[in-house]
């Protein structure tokens, strides 16, 4: 079977966990019809919530294993990881993989080193699944920020892997299941709650969960010029509803806060529309916005690799285009 | 007073096309040259932070070809007061081997009198981003480890680790020696100082052979990702384009009226 680790909150299942399912079933349909199943971090006492386990039904879920212990309260990788290890001896799976979000890539860390096995972070696509048991699975991921890509080999009896955030978009099984429940506490020691959260802070509600699941992104590069450059472009989001996402450039220079930032070593947006002003499109930003379905660039210059890539360019100072486009907004409104 | 080892890798630049090399095993860094990636300059930020406040030192560790040597002065002139060339042909290493590398020292550096109470890397390479030395590397030396670190400071036999949670930010309590894998944000790393750069150059760099035999990474090859050909309508020049820009903004639904 294929084991994927399901991510929730108070929604219900997190986007990129129902992307790593559908993952997983594409996997587990070229493999033959392997079940797929869930692993599910739950509360003691409490069932699996009705919403997480009809969206598991969606992705064709055979079995929830839900595990439910005190000791889990408080978020702790390697206790996290004893789960998986235990749900992949005592139900004999042949992948284990998470969503490749900083929680899946550190759990799987520890999984795939408490199992002896290798890991593929980040991976976008399956190259050979192998005709028999035991067959390498080959596997291709992104590397240096997205500007590459590795085909990588994971020969080994279980493998472990990350799926990239929008590799594949959750998409429903052909027929809907029931999961059944197992409820079970994993095998632990004491060494495995040692590095556990010990205290969690309020959320800046602004935090870049509003930019991850935003379905409009204003975004702003270094052509916005100082930390009083932004007022344009805040006014647009706000016109559109949407939110502000920005450069590396901007974040360094301390215009805006990290957790605006976009890309490689920010946030991973898929918006219906990213508006990107005065942002050259370097790499590493375009391996957060690359999977946004529209992309408007606003740049002084035509060659950019942002506007290159955009379906659709503005080419002009953005200080001069941003308030215009802001005007004929509010013109149209009243 | 804590002894600080920090972890470091010479990756490729950012700016620029990247081009592999004709095997395709390799990204070829002629066009983008080399440098250290912004969650190791992090690493090395909070390394010197760390010694600085408990009077101990900070020690910068690198597992590479003799050019990471250039990196290693590079940390050195940020603060770090020691440097470790870990000699290894790394296109056989995958993230176990390194791990395992990195392990070699530690236990070394503590048979020879200096136990690192904190162990600091990057929390993912920049080029392979697999994620895993830290983790691996805690379970060599059965130490905790905890990855996405922001800021970190050594109170007393703790390490006090911030981080940021799906649930607002996080804070890990570990007890020394631990090992921390930093994400870029915490801190602002410092430029460094003329005074730096000379003392970097006088320092004598340690350089010992990895003594083991790698598993490797698994790597079949490295490809490109096919470039798409523009596609780009020019919706037009200057402030003159936003009735087009809000056209389009109302065909996509964008806009409530
Ligand atoms: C390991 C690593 C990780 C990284 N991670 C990230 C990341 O997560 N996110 C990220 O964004 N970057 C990241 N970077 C940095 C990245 O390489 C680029 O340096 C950065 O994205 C560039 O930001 P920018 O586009 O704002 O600035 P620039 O590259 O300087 O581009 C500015 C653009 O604005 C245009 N412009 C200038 N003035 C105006 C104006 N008045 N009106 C309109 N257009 C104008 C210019 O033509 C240019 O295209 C990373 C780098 C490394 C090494």
């Amino acid at each position: 079977m294929i084991a994927v680790l399901v991510e929730t909150d108070a929604d219900g299942v997190l986007v990129v966990s129902q992307e790593a399912l559908t993952f997983g079933r594409g996997l587990a349909e070229r493999a033959g019809g392997v079940p797929l199943h869930a692993v599910a971090v739950g509360r003691p006492g409490e069932e699996p919530p009705a919403v997480v386990l009809a969206q598991l039904g969606e992705q064709g879920v055979a079995s929830v294993h839900h595990v439910v212990d005190d000791r889990l309260t408080a978020y702790s990788a390697a206790a996290w990881a004893a789960a998986l290890v235990d749900v992949a001896h005592s139900a004999g799976a042949a992948v284990v993989l998470a969503a490749g979000t900083p929680r899946g890539n550190e759990v799987l860390a520890h999984t795939a080193t408490r199992l002896d096995v290798a890991m593929a972070a980040n991976v976008v696509g399956i190259d050979a699944v192998g005709a028999d048991p035991g067959d390498p699975l080959i596997v291709t991921r992104q590397v240096v920020g997205g500007a590459v890509l590795e085909q990588m080999q994971l020969g080994d009896t279980v493998a472990v892997l990350s799926v990239a955030g929008h590799a594949v978009e959750p998409a429903a099984a052909a027929t809907a299941t029931t999961p059944e429940v197992v409820e079970f506490s994993p095998t632990m020691t004491d060494a495995d709650l040692v590095a556990r959260v010990v205290r969690t802070g309020e959320k800046v509600p602004d935090a870049s969960g509003a930019l991850t699941s935003a379905r409009v992104v204003v975004g702003a590069g270094r052509g916005a010029g100082s930390a009083d450059g932004f007022k344009d472009v805040v006014r647009l989001s706000e016109l559109l509803g949407g939110a502000v996402g920005v450069s590396r450039v901007v974040t360094s220079l301390g215009w805006r806060p990290h957790h605006e930032q976009v890309g490689q070593t920010g946030s991973r947006i898929s918006p219906d529309l990213y508006i990107a002003c005065g942002i050259s499109g370097a790499i590493q930003h375009w391996a957060g916005c690359s999977s946004a379905k529209t992309i408007l660039a606003v740049n002084t210059d035509p060659d950019a690799p942002m506007v290159t890539r955009a379906h659709y360019a503005v080419i002009g100072d953005l200080h001069e285009i941003v308030p215009a486009i802001n005007d004929e907004l509010d013109a149209r409104r009243t | 007073m804590t002894d600080v080892l920090v972890c470091i890798k010479r990756v490729p630049g950012a700016s620029g096309e990247v081009l592999l090399s004709d095997d395709g095993q390799r990204v070829d860094a002629r066009h983008v040259g080399w440098t250290l990636s912004a969650h190791e300059e992090c690493a090395i930020e909070l390394a010197t932070q760390v010694a600085g406040a408990t009077g101990g030192t900070a020690t910068v560790l690198t597992v590479g070809s003799a050019d990471a040597i250039e990196q290693l002065r590079d940390a050195l002139a940020l603060g770090c007061d020691r440097a470790v060339l870990v000699e290894a042909e790394t296109d056989r290493f995958g993230p176990v081997d390194v791990a395992a590398a990195i392990a070699e020292v530690v236990r070394a550096h503590e048979a020879a009198g200096t136990s690192y109470g904190l162990v600091l890397l990057g929390n993912d390479a920049a080029d392979t981003g697999d994620f895993q030395v830290p983790v691996r590397l805690a379970y060599a030396l059965a130490r905790p480890v905890v990855t996405g670190i922001a800021t970190c400071t050594v109170e007393g036999d703790l390490v006090v680790a911030h981080g940021d949670g799906p649930d607002g930010p996080e804070t890990f309590e570990l007890p020394v020696p631990a090992v921390v894998a930093v994400m870029e944000g915490g801190v602002a790393p410092r430029y460094p100082s003329v005074m730096g750069r000379m003392k970097a150059k006088k320092v004598a760099i340690e350089q010992v052979a990895a003594e083991i035999e790698p598993v490797g990474s698994g790597r079949v090859r490295l490809t490109l990702p096919p470039e798409q050909p523009s596609q780009v309508q020019v919706l037009g020049q200057g402030a003159d384009a936003a009735p087009a820009v809000v056209d389009l903004l109302e065909e996509l639904g964008m806009v409530s009226r």
